[in-house]
């Protein structure tokens, strides 16, 4: 046990030093959870509804691209076989999110910044880190499913479906903390270590989303955990062996890792550390290329987002019309959404609203990435050189306005690709979807304008600003018409004044307003920032 | 070429209720090391920031390389080099790499003394960012600045990261840059490392330059701190011209210890070998006492000539 030593100590200061870090995961991932469980109970009073519901799931959920992102829908008919179908595939997957991250940064995070090397002077076992932080992510989750569950059975759900449910998504999410486990070991930095626990965790959700939405591959669902909470069924005649898979997996992971802990060394990685050129390619010579080579992997990231959401979305247009002609209650959701053209121009309009606030999104993280190369002093160097300050910010305001048109161009070309060949019209669909995605553009690069004039001109702003605009915008543009705001308060939103392709007319006229003003923006910005100092020291 | 590398008189610059600067004059000669110290928070790092057009004054004139260093900022920046006090890297690029792109920002790089500079250094160029030390990251800005075809380098406490065998190589490469003639302003908090390398010395304390002038111009800045262990009790020594605070202890009177003025110390030794030096030990003043003794004297009323009427006592 002496390779134990200490474990209670660093167990406590991971207490003390994520109490906000790890209250602000466990009560975001319970709100997520209740408010899954309770929008369904408000929005089906009656057991006809939940019967409603059931078919719904059994004609929506049967569409590929729908199961491939919720998961299979077992039993709809009763408010924890809902909850369940809603709730445990995407809340596995951010379990399992916050499991790795936790013990990236107890492990791996302490020993890169030399915390670690600090205390293990002292009397501290050569397991006791690794086991302080996976005992710590144990006792997040375990708050985190008690809780969970107590507010379920509070609301009148079944106690043992309940209890099942959060275990079975607790359990396989603690797996990925296994993986991460292992990953610290791997890498020497925690970047990485998050980055291939991340891979794990996306292939692992990507295995059952096609085992789930292809019958013939059902078997593929079978190799992630995130696929066995699935098919554990709580509420819908829970299959209680199902939970022995991740138990056994998160054993012979908790084995690996203690045999890679002991065969490296504090602060390495069993990887050794992979070497860079050691020159730059010729091209690495501008402001332009430096800026494209920072932000280029977040493109390629966000770029396959959209793709899949695109994909996604593109292939069940068709399905909203069949949807649409068996219920009276989506055709009328469809005709709240607005415009007047057929069901699936109007989904495809407002799925393609959807991923242009998500190329906004990418914007302003793009936009943003000027105002951290400035705080963590990385923008100085450069600017002493002779690089005019104009060809520097201007050199990232244009890779996040291209950046967000190639976003832009993918989602619609993905999504009127898929749309076009269920709909056997590739040849009418894809330029009219396109279309719908390109429209977004002015609207997009209003959003980067506003972080580029923060940036100029408002600099200690720039950064909560922006993102709060972004959170004000994106909330009046999806819930605006719901919360019965007034025109003027819609209006607010540059996406609103967009036409509503493909379910409505194109016009030019508010297009090119809308870029006027992301000009004028940016241009604001780029002259306030040639007047104002660079920041300070740290 | 003109003279007069950097110019700077009546520099103030503000951030918010602090003054940073107040008021600070600086010349430095082409092709001169010129030292520019201070203690932490002096003001040094505002200054240099203000010369490379990061920053800008509040008022005084600033003329660099005959320009003025933020609207001619772009056309300044081709014919010097700057290394920042605090590198951080890009986590992804190599150490090689970032080399390359400043060196190529600036208008080029020359191969062959990067080559030579990466060898002399000890660093590892393909290395990425975020496994670089301080020091190696320190070491990567200078070998991008070193090895750029400039007239002037901007080095901020370039050493600080560095270990002492490379503080040596860093000293080479000072004596390299002397002979071929470039101008370097250095700043640095160590008397020390100022005293090995540079020609000129400016002491900058609260956002002024209180002292300016070769290191024999500023004799009588320097006092060495003595003490000394005799076999006779001493008579008379704070009699003797030169000497500070004479400190008398042990029983019998036999252990002193006071500061000298360095120009006195010749004197002042002659005279203590009289009663019989047991033990002596001498320490060179730092920089800190240095300051110390500026500060005392400006407390009351504290403009520049008083500091130095001060300083000699």
């Amino acid at each position: 046990m002496r390779e134990f030593a200490g474990t209670g100590k660093l167990f406590r200061l991971a207490l003390r030093r994520d109490r906000i870090v790890a209250t602000v995961w466990v009560l975001g991932l319970f709100l997520y959870a209740y408010s899954q469980a309770a929008s369904i109970i408000a929005l089906y009073p009656t057991q006809a509804d939940l019967d409603q519901l059931a078919r719904t799931a059994a004609g929506v959920g049967a569409n590929p691209a729908v199961v491939a992102i919720q998961g299979p829908a077992y039993d709809a008919s009763t408010y924890g076989g809902a909850t369940a179908w809603q709730l445990v595939t995407p809340w596995v997957f951010l379990i399992g999110l916050m499991s790795m991250f936790l013990v990236t940064r107890h492990t791996r995070q302490e020993e890169e910044t030399g915390r670690a090397e600090l205390v293990s002077a002292g009397v501290v076992g050569r397991y006791a880190w690794l086991a302080a932080g996976l005992l710590f992510v144990l006792a997040v989750n375990a708050v985190l499913v008690a809780i969970t569950a107590l507010a379920f059975i509070a609301m009148g759900l079944p106690a043992a479906g309940s209890v099942a449910l959060v275990v079975a998504c607790g359990l396989n999410g603690l797996v990925f903390a296994g993986v991460a486990a292992i990953t610290v070991q791997v890498t020497q930095y925690a970047r990485p270590a998050n980055g291939m626990a991340f891979a794990v965790l996306g292939a692992a959700f990507l295995l059952r989303a096609i085992g789930d939405s292809a019958a013939e591959l059902s078997w593929l669902s079978w190799l992630s955990p995130i696929g066995w909470a699935e098919r554990f069924r709580p509420f819908a005649g829970e299959q209680w062996w199902v939970l022995l898979l991740p138990l056994a997996l998160i054993l012979v992971l908790l084995v690996a890792v203690a045999a890679l802990l002991v065969r490296r060394d504090q602060g390495a990685g069993v990887l050794p550390v992979r070497l860079g050129p050691s020159a730059a390619s010729p091209r690495l010579r501008s402001p332009l290329a430096l800026a494209w080579r920072l932000q280029r992997g977040a493109l390629l990231g966000w770029t396959i987002g959209v793709a899949i959401a695109g994909l996604s979305f593109g292939a069940i247009a068709q399905d909203m019309v069949q949807a649409a002609n068996e219920d009276p209650e989506t055709a009328k959701m469809f005709a709240r959404l607005g415009g007047t053209g057929s069901i699936a121009d109007i989904f495809l309009a407002a799925i393609l609203s959807w991923i242009g606030m998500l190329a906004a999104a990418y914007a302003v993280q793009a936009i943003l990435r000027l105002r951290s190369e400035e705080t963590e002093l990385r923008a100085e160097p450069v600017l002493s050189t002779s690089v005019p300050r104009i060809g520097w910010a201007g050199s990232h305001l244009l890779v996040a306005a291209v950046g967000s048109a190639v976003l832009l161009a993918t989602g619609g070309l993905v999504a009127g690709v898929a749309h076009g060949l269920r709909a056997g019209d590739l040849g009418g669909e894809l330029p009219r979807v396109l279309g719908g995605a390109l429209v977004q553009l002015p609207a997009v690069w209003v959003m980067a304008g506003i972080g580029a004039a923060l940036f100029g001109l408002l600099p200690r702003l720039v950064v909560g600003g922006t993102w709060a605009v972004l959170g004000i915008v994106l909330s009046i543009t999806t819930f605006g018409e719901l919360l019965r705001l007034d025109q003027w308060a819609l209006d607010l939103s540059p996406f609103a004044h967009l036409p509503r392709v493909p379910a409505a007319e194109f016009t030019a006229t508010p297009l090119a307003w809308l870029a006027v003003v992301a000009l004028a923006l940016g241009a604001a910005g780029l002259a306030g920032f040639r007047r104002r100092d660079l920041v300070s020291g740290a | 070429m003109t003279a007069t590398a950097i110019a700077v008189s009546g520099l103030v610059k503000t951030f918010g209720p602090t003054r940073a600067l107040d008021g600070l004059d600086l010349t430095v000669n082409t092709g001169e090391v010129h030292g520019f110290l201070g203690p932490n928070g002096a003001g040094k790092t505002t200054t240099l920031r203000i010369l490379l057009g990061l920053l800008r004054a509040n008022a005084g004139t600033a003329r660099l390389l005959g320009g003025d260093p933020w609207k001619d900022a772009v056309a300044l920046h081709r014919r010097l080099a700057y290394v920042p006090g605090e590198v951080n890297l890009w986590p992804n690029l190599s150490g090689g790499e970032v080399i390359d792109l400043l060196g190529r920002l600036r208008g080029g790089l020359d191969p062959r003394r990067r080559a030579d500079l990466l060898e002399r250094f000890q660093l590892d160029p393909r290395k990425k960012g975020r496994a670089y030390s301080k020091g190696n990251r320190q070491k990567v800005a200078l070998v991008a600045a070193l090895a750029s075809d400039v007239e002037l380098l901007v080095l901020d406490e370039p050493t600080s990261g560095l270990d002492p065998l490379m503080e040596t190589v860093f000293q080479d490469c000072m004596e390299e840059e002397r002979t071929a003639g470039r101008t370097v302003l250095l700043s640095s908090h160590i008397l020390a490392e100022a005293e090995k390398l540079c020609d000129r010395l400016s002491i900058i304390r609260e956002g002024r330059v209180v002292e300016t002038g070769t290191l024999a111009e500023m004799r009588h800045l320097t006092r060495t701190l003595v003490h000394a262990d005799l076999e006779r009790p001493a008579a008379g020594l704070d009699k003797l011209p030169g000497v500070h605070d004479l400190q008398v202890n042990g029983t019998d009177g036999t252990r002193v210890s006071c500061q000298v003025d360095t120009a006195e110390l010749g004197g002042f030794l002659r005279r203590l070998t009289d009663y019989g030096v047991r033990d002596l030990v001498s320490q060179p003043p730092t920089l800190e006492e240095l300051f110390l003794r500026h500060y005392e004297a400006a407390t009351p009323g504290g403009n520049g000539q008083a500091t130095r009427e001060g300083a000699r006592r």
